[in-house]
């Protein structure tokens, strides 16, 4: 079974999905900030392949994208840093970028490379499902990787069975109308919203994602669902880490609630 | 010269051959779905039509005249006709299309308008119509192109728009295409994002492309007229995004008997590494919601364009000329600024019309094309230059 079916099966606890740019703060970074995120007690990791238009965020991840291709990273370099991941690497991965710069990679040879270092799974904002079942479902499937589909407050019920029903992992719950790091916190009115697609009764999980920076809203958004994605605030600590290890393990630590 | 077997409209699920679709982030997926379902219902109602017709004729001034220009067609021996797109109120076609997208807006029940422009012709033309509806209006401009517009930003202000510069990435169109993408996903409830080009998520380049098909519906009866037939043997037209390519174009689409003729921005050369001359420079990818043509790197990062004239400095091209240009149906010439400037400066001198320089590339393939004497010839003067005065007046040593 894929390493995120097992996750969300075997655990109780609410599950923290961290995002972090490949390539950031430095070039050579993306495998320190992997194990510093596991060290500290993350359940997944969501490593984000940098793009020049990345419509689906806000400024906070969209700057470090542009940090990050400034420095030369490309899919092909990150293949490179993540060719022995698996040896201390033990939680899921997931990739998210954008589609454009997989297409130029080709579809094929880059699930076959997602398979090869161990990646579990994807999420590309900007591919939607009909595409998806038309051209790419069948080589993700071959090649065991999880696709991962958002749901909005302003998707339709109708549409959220759709997606449960072709969806296998988990399902990506974004907060609120807005892209990534636009707000902070978590309001009644979202909270009414976790728990309307709670009572739906789908037959994936769910993790939210957009506005969670701490604690006060990890626990908030976990409270209707199987556990939240943090993204942007965490991208803000590693452009201003000084003790890029120390801090992100300390980080993710106050986020599950461990000493 | 048209295969019979390509159809050049777009299929039902938002393709031309193998270029469209809808790359949208699921946040936008509700509003572009509605819009889709309904969006040619709203336009073949009777009452939109009926608004429609009527703001294009009392409020643009349509139609547009057909001028035999005779000094032009002297100097290049050959039949050239202007269609004056330049005379439209807010001065350039563009507001074809917003006159419509104000209208759909309305019945889709939105309130607040969000556009993108890149020369401002189309920012200016969406806060004319959202101050004629009394609807707020949210335009992004690239930060350069603020600087190198700055008439049109004024304008727009004016008209009672805010103007917000999208500072990331080249500044340029491009970047106020995304954070106008991102304004609407912010705002998906109340606001309608009405894109000024034939690009972005099915059904956009469609649509646009039928609210400006007015231009090659007008031109058919004009020349039928003043020549005895209803087509011309080139139709030209300069294409960035392409919607005035796509108005000039759509009526013509499938007749063999015109050659459809488009002209790209290249800057300062093709091979220069400063063009935005996207089908000779491009590979299939995926930008602001559709597979085209676009200007990138191996990695599939997008290469920021280059072009003297803002309208044209973008690095895709509707899905619809892309499929035009890799059929063949239309042939694309490239025009470098300095043949962009030239043509600006005869087209002022030779017909007492000073065009935009988006316009300019247009004409500057007369140079080019090796039409005959008693062929015929159709420009989309898509634009007039007041916008561009600072640029000529720079580049064409024109200050005292």
């Amino acid at each position: 079974m894929n390493r995120i079916s097992t996750l969300f099966k075997s655990t109780q606890e609410p599950i923290l999905n961290v995002y972090a740019t490949a390539g950031y703060p430095n070039f050579g970074d993306t495998m320190l900030v992997l194990n510093a995120l596991q060290e500290g007690g993350v359940d997944i990791i969501e490593i984000g392949m940098p793009y020049s238009d990345p419509i689906a965020d806000g400024e906070t991840i969209q700057q470090s994208n542009q940090v990050s291709l400034d420095q030369g990273m490309s899919v092909t370099h990150l293949f490179d840093q993540l060719k022995n991941m698996r040896q201390s690497i033990s939680v899921p991965v997931l990739l998210m970028g954008y589609v454009n710069p997989v297409l130029q990679f080709g579809v094929e040879r880059f699930c076959q490379k997602c398979q090869e270092v161990g990646v579990d799974g994807l999420i590309l904002p900007d591919l939607p499902l009909a595409e998806y079942q038309q051209s790419y479902q069948t080589i993700f499937e071959q090649y065991g990787l999880l696709n991962i589909f958002l749901i909005t407050p302003q998707t339709s019920d109708e549409r959220i069975k759709q997606i449960d029903s072709i969806s296998e992992g988990f399902i990506y719950m974004v907060s609120s109308a807005s892209t990534t790091g636009a707000k902070t916190g978590i309001s009644s009115d979202q909270e009414a919203y976790f728990k309307r697609i709670d009572g739906m009764k789908l037959k994936n999980p769910r993790l939210v994602g957009f506005g969670i920076s701490d604690r006060e809203s990890f626990l908030k958004a976990s409270n209707g669902a199987s556990g939240a994605i943090i993204g942007s605030a965490f991208v803000k600590l590693l452009g201003n880490a000084k003790n890029l290890r120390e801090e992100i393990v300390e980080f993710v630590k106050s986020i599950k609630g461990l000493k | 010269m048209i295969d019979a077997g390509i159809s050049f409209h777009v299929s039902e699920k938002g393709y031309y051959g193998d270029f469209g679709g809808a790359f949208i982030p699921e946040m936008l997926y509700p509003n572009v779905e509605e819009l889709r379902l309904h969006y040619l219902e709203y336009m073949m109602e009777p009452s939109f039509q009926k608004e429609f017709h009527f703001l294009l004729k009392d409020f643009v001034g349509r139609p547009t005249p057909l001028f035999k220009a005779e000094r032009l067609s002297a100097k290049y021996n050959t039949q050239i006709y202007l269609k004056r797109e330049d005379l439209c109120h807010t001065g350039a076609h563009k507001v074809n299309n917003t006159i419509g997208q104000i209208l759909m807006a309305k019945r889709l029940g939105k309130y607040k308008i969000v556009a993108e422009t890149g020369a401002g012709q189309h920012g200016v033309a969406t806060a004319t119509v959202c101050a004629l509806m009394g609807m707020e209006c949210i335009i992004y401009m690239g930060a350069i192109d603020i600087e190198r517009q700055a008439p049109n930003v004024a304008r727009m202000k004016m008209l009672g728009a805010s103007v917000v510069a999208a500072q990331s990435g080249s500044k340029t169109l491009k970047d106020a295409t995304n954070e106008a993408m991102r304004h609407w996903i912010n705002h998906p409830v109340d606001t309608h994002y009405i894109i000024g080009s034939v690009v972005g998520p099915h059904p956009y380049p469609d649509m646009v492309a039928k609210f400006q098909s007015i231009i090659s519906e007008e031109i058919k009866w004009q020349l039928q007229e003043k020549e005895g037939r209803d087509y011309p043997d080139y139709i030209l037209a300069c294409v960035g995004g392409g919607s005035n390519a796509a108005g000039a174009f759509y009526h013509y689409l499938d007749e063999p008997r015109t050659a459809l003729i488009a002209a790209e921005a290249a800057g300062q050369g093709v091979s220069s590494g400063h063009s935005a001359a996207t089908t000779f420079l491009g590979k299939p990818g995926v930008l602001h919601g559709s597979k085209s043509l676009l200007m990138q790197t191996e990695d599939g990062q997008v290469i920021e364009p280059y072009s003297i004239s803002a309208g044209l400095d973008y690095p895709g091209i509707g899905p619809l000329h892309a499929h035009l240009s890799t059929s063949g149906r239309a042939k694309f010439f490239d025009i470098t600024d300095d043949e962009a400037l030239e043509a600006a400066l005869e087209c002022s001198m030779l017909e007492g019309i000073i065009p935009a320089l988006e316009t300019a590339h247009a004409l500057a393939v007369f140079g080019k094309l090796g039409a005959k004497p008693n062929e015929i010839s159709v420009v989309n003067l898509s634009g007039r230059g007041d916008k561009d005065l600072a640029t000529y007046q720079e580049k064409l040593k024109l200050n005292p």
